[in-house]
């Protein structure tokens, strides 16, 4: 790991300035941002633990708990919430058992709702894994949670 | 690449690659905004590639996968050079047929025109179409003949001969002076005039001066900016290099959405091609002004598009806002003379400086100049990008541009001005939109963002939706922003659930104007604006939740029942999703809705096909 987080800093040259950046990269190499990681940044910045805390938990886009493998992200902008979203993020909630910003304890499922996204032609927008589902509906968000479930089961069966 | 030295320089370049390009070769514009890719476009534009290089076309047949066209609702979508057929919903599998049909012999795919929903007519020429012809783009105009990542695209539209005239032709204070004479308003919400903005930053004392681009578009619902940012990066950066050559700036920042990885990507690619050919770096075109760009990424908080959080965020630090009583024009971004203007406002720049602040004058309203670009989304049937002059009035926006409302359904309001803004009824539709009169009907012109609800949508759930987004964007720096979001949500949550009290919406109303006085920074000040906006248009909807326990338009959950009416068919298509198992019924006859077991989720609505499920 410190190779790693040594490596993202040096992209920025150490420039202090670009903590939001390199925690952004920090979290795309290791999926959240565990304490070992912030302790890293701290050091390698000279900066002190509490300011690299308390960036790491001012910002949205940080999590510092571990995220699941299938990542899903439902738009509640404007445009998606007067188009119903409410009742998908309702719908989702209950199928999975998971609260908005929750992971599942097998580390299968990240379920989060995202500020817009800006294709708006397209709410209510899903976006699983970075791709985009759109005009979703109930019956349209059953039907792929219930593809995502069998794909979860099949890798699952493939790792036994 | 070769470095550019003299404006001299930059039009002969300009001119030798519009000579090299024949302008009657076909060319197969693919739109390649965010929106067109999430529709799956990429495919599309993978697969022309494979068939101009399978067919050996490469010789009469160009591709371009250019910025976003605006018609978001249409997508994805192809324009067919020089003549400009115009194909919409195009599959991903077109391809070839496109190349085949129209591109070789000029043959017209019926199934790919747009129709004209009213009469039925067939439209083939973009130009004819009534969403795009009732507009007038001029910041939008470029994105579909450019690829944002080839700056031989952007010269050819004769980019950058606005820096040239400036650095050549014009002092810093002239060109300041034809910004202030132009009107030029701040298109990120506030309308403040940028010139007098460029003006103050240049008189502050202090060598080191940063211009930024404020990309941290964070309005849901608006996404002109990241069109513009994505889809024609480098009109952004000339806007950028006029106004530090201008102010005199030798550092600008674009601070932009983490959440728009394309736009990072194409600024990213733009900034490195600039450099390249000397349009960044040292003596640009070989004059003593010398200026470099820098992109930050944002880390997803509302609060950073408000100027002195986002100077905060791009030191490093949380984005908490400050007192605005020292201006960002004297102490900004690291305590030096700051000059931040939003996207869509550099984009007006390099027009200003080439076409003159007499002829900017001409277009829009006495005190707001210029075109606005607004993102028409929500209940409407033409979702997407709607650039037309200041003054232009909300019913031709929604109506003629827009094409109304989709499923026959009534208009009810118009959001404009995001979380800040408000509501306007339908009893306001002429007014000419522009920064003054939609302040006057308290809203405000915000960045743009105009989402269209219809009678099937309540207004006390969306004044409750963008208190919950403003609760939980709040920085939690001051309290009457803190505390009173967070007790006025509370209050609104009651309302929606049937627990309203009578005297709820004098105390909204009083706590509103309580934050708006007392908030530090502009987030606070406008929260209460989609509270009291609702209560000032739709009083008699709030009265309905508090007194008759009642959700007219049939959203608020607890004040909502589930009904099957006479209509119903027996088609049982609704009896499976139900994830209550609250609807029974024989195969043919009139099915029920057990109210006991009915949690309101809406599956059975969506799904049945004779209308005959009610809410209410």
């Amino acid at each position: 790991m410190e190779k790693t987080i040594k490596s993202i800093i040096d992209r920025y040259e150490g420039d202090k300035g670009f903590l939001v950046p390199m925690l952004q990269d920090v979290q795309k190499e290791l999926n959240y941002l565990p304490q070992e990681a912030l302790n890293l940044v701290s050091s390698f910045l000279e900066l002190p633990i509490s300011r690299v805390y308390e960036v790491a938990t001012f910002y949205q886009a940080f999590s510092l708990e571990p995220r699941g493998r299938i990542q899903m992200a439902l738009c509640k902008g404007t445009a998606c919430h007067v188009r119903g979203v409410p009742l998908i993020v309702d719908h989702i909630k209950r199928e999975l058992d998971l609260e908005e910003g929750e992971t599942s304890e097998d580390l299968e499922y990240t379920f989060e709702t995202v500020n817009c996204l800006g294709a708006c032609a397209l709410g209510p927008i899903l976006v699983v894994n970075g791709e985009y589902h759109g005009q979703m509906t109930i019956s349209k968000t059953s039907r792929l949670l219930k593809k995502l479930g069998k794909e979860s089961q099949k890798s699952e069966e493939g790792k036994s | 690449m070769e470095k550019i030295t003299s404006p001299e320089q930059l039009k002969a370049l300009q001119e030798s690659i519009v000579a090299k390009r024949d302008p009657d070769k076909a060319c197969v514009t693919v739109c390649a905004g965010t929106g067109c890719l999430a529709y799956g476009t990429q495919k599309l534009i993978d697969n022309f590639k494979k068939e101009i290089k399978d067919k050996k076309l490469e010789d009469t047949v160009s591709l371009r996968s250019s910025g976003c066209h605006g018609f978001c609702e249409r997508g994805p979508i192809v324009v067919n050079y020089p003549d400009k057929t115009f194909y919409q919903r195009v599959g991903l599998d077109d391809a070839a047929e496109i190349l085949e049909k129209t591109v070789a012999n000029g043959e017209v795919i019926d199934r790919l025109l747009y129709e004209e929903p009213v009469t039925g007519e067939k439209i083939t020429l973009e130009t004819d179409v009534p969403f795009y012809n009732k507009q007038m783009r001029l910041l939008l105009a470029q994105n579909p003949e450019i690829d944002p990542v080839n700056v031989d695209d952007y010269l050819a539209v004769g980019g950058y001969q606005a820096l040239g005239k400036a650095l050549s032709a014009m002092k810093p204070e002239g060109v300041i002076q034809e910004v202030i004479d132009a009107n030029l308003r701040g298109r990120g919400g506030g309308g403040f005039p940028a010139g007098w903005k460029w003006d103050a930053t240049r008189k502050a004392e202090g060598d080191i001066k940063y211009v930024i681009c404020n990309a941290d578009e964070g309005d849901p619902g608006a996404y002109m900016d990241r069109s513009l940012l994505e889809g024609n990066p480098h009109s952004i950066l000339e806007g950028m290099l006029i106004g530090a050559y201008a102010i005199g700036s030798s550092q600008g920042y674009i601070y932009v959405r983490n959440e728009y990885p394309l736009a990072v990507t194409n600024a990213t690619l733009a900034i490195e091609n600039a450099r390249k050919l000397g349009l960044l770096g040292d003596n640009i075109l070989g004059s003593t002004f010398s200026f470099d760009v820098k992109i930050v990424r944002g880390g997803g908080a509302f609060v950073c598009g408000e100027s002195s959080a986002l100077f905060a965020s791009i030191e490093g630090r949380s984005g908490e806002p400050r007192a605005k009583y020292v201006h960002a024009t004297d102490k900004g971004l690291y305590d030096k003379p700051t000059c931040l203007n939003n996207v869509e406002t550099w984009a007006n720049v390099p027009l200003i400086i080439n076409k003159g602040a007499a002829w900017y004058q001409s277009i829009g309203t006495e005190g707001s100049k210029g075109t606005k670009i607004f993102a028409l989304v929500g209940k409407i049937n033409n979702t997407g990008l709607v650039e037309v002059p200041m003054g232009t009035t909300l019913k031709e926006i929604i109506y003629d541009i827009g094409g109304g409302i989709p499923d026959g359904r009534e208009f009810k309001a118009v959001q404009t001005g995001g979380p800040s803004g408000g509501c306007i009824p339908k009893e306001y539709l002429d007014t000419r939109v522009d920064f003054d009169e939609l302040t006057k009907l308290g809203s405000m012109m915000g960045s743009g963002g105009m989402i269209v609800m219809d009678d099937r949508n309540c207004m006390v759930d969306v004044a409750l939706f963008f208190l919950r987004f403003l609760e939980e964007e709040s920085c939690g720096k001051c309290t009457p922003c803190r505390e009173g979001v967070h007790q006025m949500r509370i209050i609104l949550e009651r309302i929606t659930k049937g627990k309203g009290k009578e005297e709820d919406i004098d105390t909204l109303q009083w706590m509103g104007e309580a934050i708006a006085d007392g908030s530090l920074c502009a987030l606070g000040r406008s929260a209460p604006a989609p509270v009291l906006s609702t209560i000032r248009y739709f009083r008699e909807e709030y009265e309905a939740h508090i007194r008759d326990k009642k959700c007219p338009a049939g959203v608020c959950k607890a004040l909502i029942t589930y009904t099957i009416n006479a209509d119903c068919t027996g088609c049982r298509l609704c009896v499976k999703p139900c994830p209550t198992q609250a609807i029974t019924g024989e195969k043919k006859q009139l099915h029920t809705i057990d109210q006991d077991k009915c949690i309101q989720c809406g599956a059975c609505y969506e799904i049945c096909k004779d209308a005959a499920i009610i809410v209410a």
